[in-house]
């Protein structure tokens, strides 16, 4: 057992090891957050481990006792060990302990869970401001509503000001991330999560999807810029003057499986379609899908509106994200 | 594993060991199958609003129809109750006549869900037409799926009891069919009620 | 129907290329071999068609060994391409398939075979039953495990294997945007498999409830089949959802229904729920099991009685109930609300209380015992610390509101292989070492084995530790690379480092079996352990087909121990030998698996007439079922005597 311990012991020094000197490593972005909200799930997330840590030295330690001190030697070959059946005191305090322990780690949970619904305290006062994040394959969609413009794969955000972000997806089901902010949520088709989030740093931070959603969901990330009030005012002025208009025959391009770098509009889709809408229109390519093996049949929908190129989709096959 | 060790105190189809052994067997399928139908229903309760551009069910459902489906179906199920009477009588001519009532009956049933699909299909309510109609017909199609089954097991019955008339193991055999066959009237039941009878509430 | 003969096979891809050319080696090298030596009659008659449940039992274990090369191989190449960032070794797709049958394989055609594997081999042994209750069916429960094993391998070299992931979610997995045939193997291969397990599960129960040796009560059924028990009963509860859900999958994708879909109507969120309702219940489906293999071999190299049997089987029917109330762990993001996810958050971190009891019940098992340290107590050691991260992290993703954080991340993945790999795999190794005297009649090497112990846990713990940290460093599952600036690729590569030492741990267990049949001292001792407990070591080892040759009377839960206290009580008296009544070996089995086989092939592929002909060669195998009366046979007392002679000596014989 020593051998074994010892072993381990050696295994986990070399993950220090690791976790303490490379510069390249990466931080533990869970462990530095920037937001209250992620300041919330930090905080009982520490909560948990000083427990868990408990439980954890209490278990192991009883295990080396019991498992070094009745080992069998050749001195005692010809012990006869107890047939105890066992003792109900014994177990009642078993099971009491881990219950306390678990009550103790649920209270603050539901609070948290509670909270995390909500404006973060301290921010009350201030209006939301109002962001759409629509996920599709493999982009991410942010729509000011109130500023009336579009970004994509990235997001600028007024630093100390709570964002509420309305969540959707205009096809598979993602999960929407900033791990210095927040904890994650699920965007779905023709349904609308939210979000509460407040940046209390300026900065970058990086958000991406974590849902797995086929073959470029490695490359779904985005970047959020948290600026400064007057910062982001002139942004959103600059975006409103100078960026493009956006249309619907654009946007349903740009709603292909495919990779789009970071692009602005100085509109937003939400005055054609609101994904998060029970009635939406679908804008589905099943046709770009197409990797290698066996083709199977899709089935184009006559109820939905044709001018979405579904129909003569198979112009694209062999383009950019068809070809395997 | 003592097929051969007979207690004549019990019905025939208790008397083999084995024969026991299927009944309880048979019993835990039937389980199986509750939480099987149970699910359709859940399926069929989340998703019978979802009627997309399609017909809702209060435009499709002709409860002529389906009151008819019902007595056929729960008339098949008391004539199933007459066979095992029948059987625990030893009386083979009593036994297959029931059961070939029980079958015309469950037949008719078929025929009539026949009608309907196609009635529907007309109606605009194909498979594919919203997330209301698939797991309506898939609910459907499940239970007519399970009667037809049915019947073609009962076919076989009938046969191996000309062959053999009632010993032990044949009547088990009749004894689980007879399960199996009340129980898709229960099914059966709640399709009424929370389908159609709900459906037009 | 329209068949497209030239993309039936996949081609273009060097490994599939590869894998191709080994498979088709592989087929010729077992054909010829077994031509050459004459073995196909043996094979056939004692074997395939064999409604025995100890060979079913290694038919399935042996099954489970490819299935772990397999999915290991599939894990192998997962670590390989992020082992360093930006690696091409494996492109998006091709990654996204290795992780999806990973994950399926591991689950559905490794530990679940296994399991019940090792299930049947044990099971009817502790009751002291003479076979399953139902043989022919147990026979059939193989076949189709087999069959949709098969059918789902085939996808890699046939076709194109699914690449949704093993919780395969809609609409991902619909035809919306996975258009190919892949997920359809997923659907109609786990459907197959899933029927068979569903049958077991039914087979189970009944053999429990009403074959057990007289004086067996249920308190007094060893923590093994007590297990077994709970877990069939979870099957049968469980695996029908699955069934629906397949099924509703199943059209979805090849009739072009809206269940899961994102046109007209379809829901995604009720896949997520269907599945998990399942797929919660069935993580305890194999655990249980490990559980009570665990607690067999604790009390035995422990030379003790299983401390606090009662609150042991208390806790593991809390956790069964526990286990169908918890599925929505799975998606505290899906944003049901704060109120859902607390109740669900309770549910999820109880479930910590009854393993808990387990695990002090297993730690005062040892305590004032004499530990052994054989490799199937070796196994329950490294059990025991290994498994309490996984339960700790465990509550630490049931506490929904963290799980924000964690969910989806290399955190999660972390987690549940510390929970399935020291859950079930160890387990699969202590059931292995433990058992596999008395199946074959010799030991797996203590030396060997030894080896195989150290470096399977050196590499678990080195390949899935940096995972937690990778987790909360911001690594999302299932991403097939990383960038260099990202800063993750020093405990990814330490953790593709461990993965080397869990392929040499599996090396060296297929090592030590070649070894130990080779050169192994052979036994017939009935307990070679020495110290063993319950009724399976009462009997001859090899155990003979007719299990015992007289049903013992039980009187304790240790009913071995008891016997061995009293040795008068296991001494055998002939007079007692009455014939042994036995089930006949079946070929029909083989023929529905095989039809289940052809109709799935054609349904996955989409060719509906030839599925819909195919269906009824699995209606003739059930009709020909429905006409067999074949009563079985019986062993006569002279063939029992003269075994029972052979291996008892004179000390276990009461000659009168």
């Amino acid at each position: 057992m020593k051998k074994r311990k010892s072993l381990l012991l050696s295994v986990v020094s070399v993950m220090l090891v690791f976790l303490l000197s490379g510069c390249e490593m990466a931080e533990l972005v869970v462990f530095n957050p920037k937001g209250p909200q992620a300041e919330k799930i930090l905080d009982l997330i520490n909560w948990s481990l000083v427990w868990i840590g408990l439980i954890m030295v209490v278990v192991i330690a009883l295990f080396v006792y019991i498992v070094w001190k009745y080992r069998a030697r050749p001195d005692n070959a010809d012990y006869e060990p107890p047939q105890e059946k066992g003792n109900h005191l014994v177990e009642i305090i078993w099971t009491a302990i881990p219950f306390i322990i678990v009550v103790i780690l649920m209270v603050p949970t539901v609070t948290t869970l509670f909270d995390l619904e909500e404006v973060p305290a301290g921010y009350e006062d201030q209006e939301p401001l109002v962001i759409h994040a629509t996920s599709a394959d493999w982009k991410w969609i942010f729509s000011y509503p109130e500023q009336n413009i579009e970004t994509i794969n990235y997001v600028n955000i007024p630093v100390n000001r709570p964002v509420l972000f309305k969540l959707t997806s205009a096809g598979t089901m993602q999960s929407f991330w900033i791990p210095a902010l927040s904890g994650q949520k699920y965007t779905m088709a023709k349904m609308e999560t939210e979000l509460y989030i407040v940046a209390d740093h300026e900065g970058s931070y990086f958000g991406r999807n974590s849902n797995f959603n086929g073959k470029g969901f490695k490359e779904m990330e985005f970047e959020v810029l948290a600026q400064s009030p007057q910062d982001f005012d002139k942004w959103v002025k600059e975006v409103q003057e100078k960026a493009p208009k956006l249309t619907e025959e654009m946007y349903a391009e740009k709603l292909k499986p495919s990779h789009l770098g970071r692009e602005t509009f100085s509109n937003t889709h939400l005055e054609w379609v609101d994904h998060a809408d029970h009635h939406a229109k679908e804008y589905l390519n099943p046709e770009l899908y197409r990797v290698h093996g066996y083709p199977g049949k899709t089935f184009t929908d006559e109820n939905n509106d044709i001018d979405n190129d579904t129909e003569n989709s198979d112009h694209h096959h062999g383009g950019d994200h068809s070809g395997h | 594993m003592e097929s051969k060790m007979i207690n004549h105190s019990v019905p025939t189809e208790y008397q083999s060991e084995q024969g026991k052994l299927n009944i309880l067997g048979f019993w835990i399928f039937i389980a199986a199958e509750i939480i099987l139908f149970a699910t359709l229903f859940a399926v069929y309760g989340v998703l019978h609003k979802r009627t997309s551009d399609g017909p809702t069910g209060e435009e499709i459902f002709v409860i002529k129809d389906v009151v008819i489906q019902t007595m056929l179906l729960l008339t098949s199920s008391f004539t199933a109750g007459l066979v095992i009477h029948e059987m625990r009588r030893g009386n083979v001519r009593g036994l297959i006549t029931w059961l070939i009532i029980t079958l015309a009956l469950g037949g008719g049933f078929l025929y009539m869900e026949i009608n309907e699909f196609i009635h529907y299909v007309h109606a605009g309510a194909g498979i594919q037409t919203s997330a209301f109609t698939s797991s309506l017909l898939t609910l459907l199609g499940t239970h007519g799926a399970h009667v037809t089954l049915g019947i073609f097991w009962a076919i076989m019955v009938i046969i191996q009891l000309l062959q053999r008339g009632i010993t032990p193991i044949t009547a088990s055999k009749v004894h689980i069919w007879g399960i199996y066959w009340h129980f898709l009237d229960v099914v059966w039941i709640f399709i009424f009620t929370f389908v159609y009878v709900g459906g037009l509430i | 129907m329209d068949i497209k003969w030239d993309k039936i096979l996949i081609t273009g891809d060097p490994l599939i290329l590869g894998s191709q050319i080994a498979i088709v080696l592989t087929m010729v090298g077992i054909v010829v071999g077994l031509t050459y030596f004459k073995k196909w009659k043996y094979l056939w008659s004692e074997w395939l068609t064999s409604v025995d449940h100890k060979r079913i039992g290694i038919m399935y274990i042996i099954m489970g060994v490819l299935m772990f090369f397999r999915g290991g191989v599939d894990g192998l190449m997962m670590k390989a391409q992020t082992a360093v960032p930006e690696n091409t070794f494996l492109d998006a797709q091709h990654y996204n398939e290795v992780f999806t049958t990973h994950g399926v394989i591991m689950i559905l055609f490794m530990a679940m075979p296994m399991l019940i594997g090792i299930i049947n081999i044990a099971m009817p042994l502790q009751i002291g039953a003479r076979d399953v209750a139902f043989p022919q069916l147990n026979l059939l429960s193989f076949w189709l495990t087999f069959a949709g094993a098969m059918l789902f391998n085939l996808s890699f070299v046939v076709g194109g294997s699914p690449d949704a992931g093993w919780t395969s979610y809609f609409p991902l997995a619909g035809k919306e945007f996975t258009p190919g045939i892949g997920n359809n193997f997923y659907m109609v291969a786990l459907q197959i498999a899933g029927i068979g397990t569903l049958m077991s599960g039914i087979n189970f129960i009944v053999t429990i409830m009403k074959m057990r040796a007289p004086g067996m009560k249920l308190m007094r059924m060893p923590m093994f089949s007590w297990t077994t028990l709970i877990t069939s009963l979870i099957i049968v509860i469980a695996f029908p959802i699955f069934t629906v859900a397949l099924l509703l999958g199943t059209m979805d994708r090849i009739f072009g229904t809206h269940f899961f879909t994102v046109a007209d109507g379809g829901l995604d969120m009720l896949w997520a729920n269907l599945f998990w309702l399942w797929g919660h219940p069935e993580v305890y489906i194999v655990i249980l099991p490990a559980f009570g293999i665990y607690s067999e071999v604790v009390a035995t190299f422990s030379k003790k009685r299983l401390y606090g049997y009662t609150s042991m089987v208390m806790a593991i029917v809390v956790i069964s109930a526990l286990s169908m109330l918890v599925w929505v762990h799975h998606f505290y993001t899906m944003g049901v609300g704060p109120a859902v996810n607390s109740v669900f958050s309770i549910t999820t971190m109880a479930i910590a209380v009854p393993t808990g009891i387990k695990m002090f019940n297993w730690l005062f098992t040892m305590r004032k015992g004499r530990i052994e340290f054989t490799a199937p107590m070796m196994w329950t050691l490294a059990f025991i610390p290994t498994f309490l991260i996984g339960g700790v992290t465990g509550v630490m993703l049931g506490m929904a509101a963290a799980d924000f954080q964690y969910h989806n991340t290399l955190f999660l993945v972390a987690h549940f292989h510390y929970t399935l790999i020291p859950g079930v795999v160890y387990a699969v190794f202590a059931a292995l070492y433990y058992w596999w005297p008395k199946v074959f009649g010799f030991k797996l090497n203590e030396r060997i084995g030894k080896w195989h112990f150290w470096l399977f846990n050196i590499g678990f713990n080195l390949t899935f530790f940096p995972m937690f940290f990778l987790g909360l460093q911001g690594a999302a599952r299932r991403m097939y690379t990383y960038s260099e600036e990202s800063g993750l690729w020093p405990l990814y590569a330490l953790s593709a480092v461990g993965a080397i030492f869990l392929a040499a741990g599996f090396a060296a267990l297929c090592y030590n079996i070649y070894w130990s049949i080779r050169y192994e001292k052979r036994t017939t001792e009935n307990d070679p352990w020495g110290t063993a407990r319950t009724l399976e070591w009462a009997t001859a080892t090899p155990v003979p087909h007719y299990n015992f040759a007289v049903v013992p009377e039980v009187t304790d839960v240790d009913a071995y121990w008891e016997m061995k206290k009293n040795k008068d009580n296991f001494a055998l008296d002939p007079n007692k030998i009455k014939p042994i009544h036995m089930p006949s070996n079946s070929g029909l089995p083989v023929y529905m698996g095989a039809a289940f086989l052809i109709a799935g092939f054609f349904l996955v592929f989409e060719w509906i007439p030839l599925a819909a002909i195919s269906a009824f060669l699995i209606f003739a195998g059930m009709i020909k079922r429905s006409f067999e009366y074949d009563d079985g046979y019986y062993v006569p007392v002279e063939e029992i005597i003269e075994k029972e002679r052979t291996w008892r000596g004179d000390s276990k014989w009461k000659a009168k």
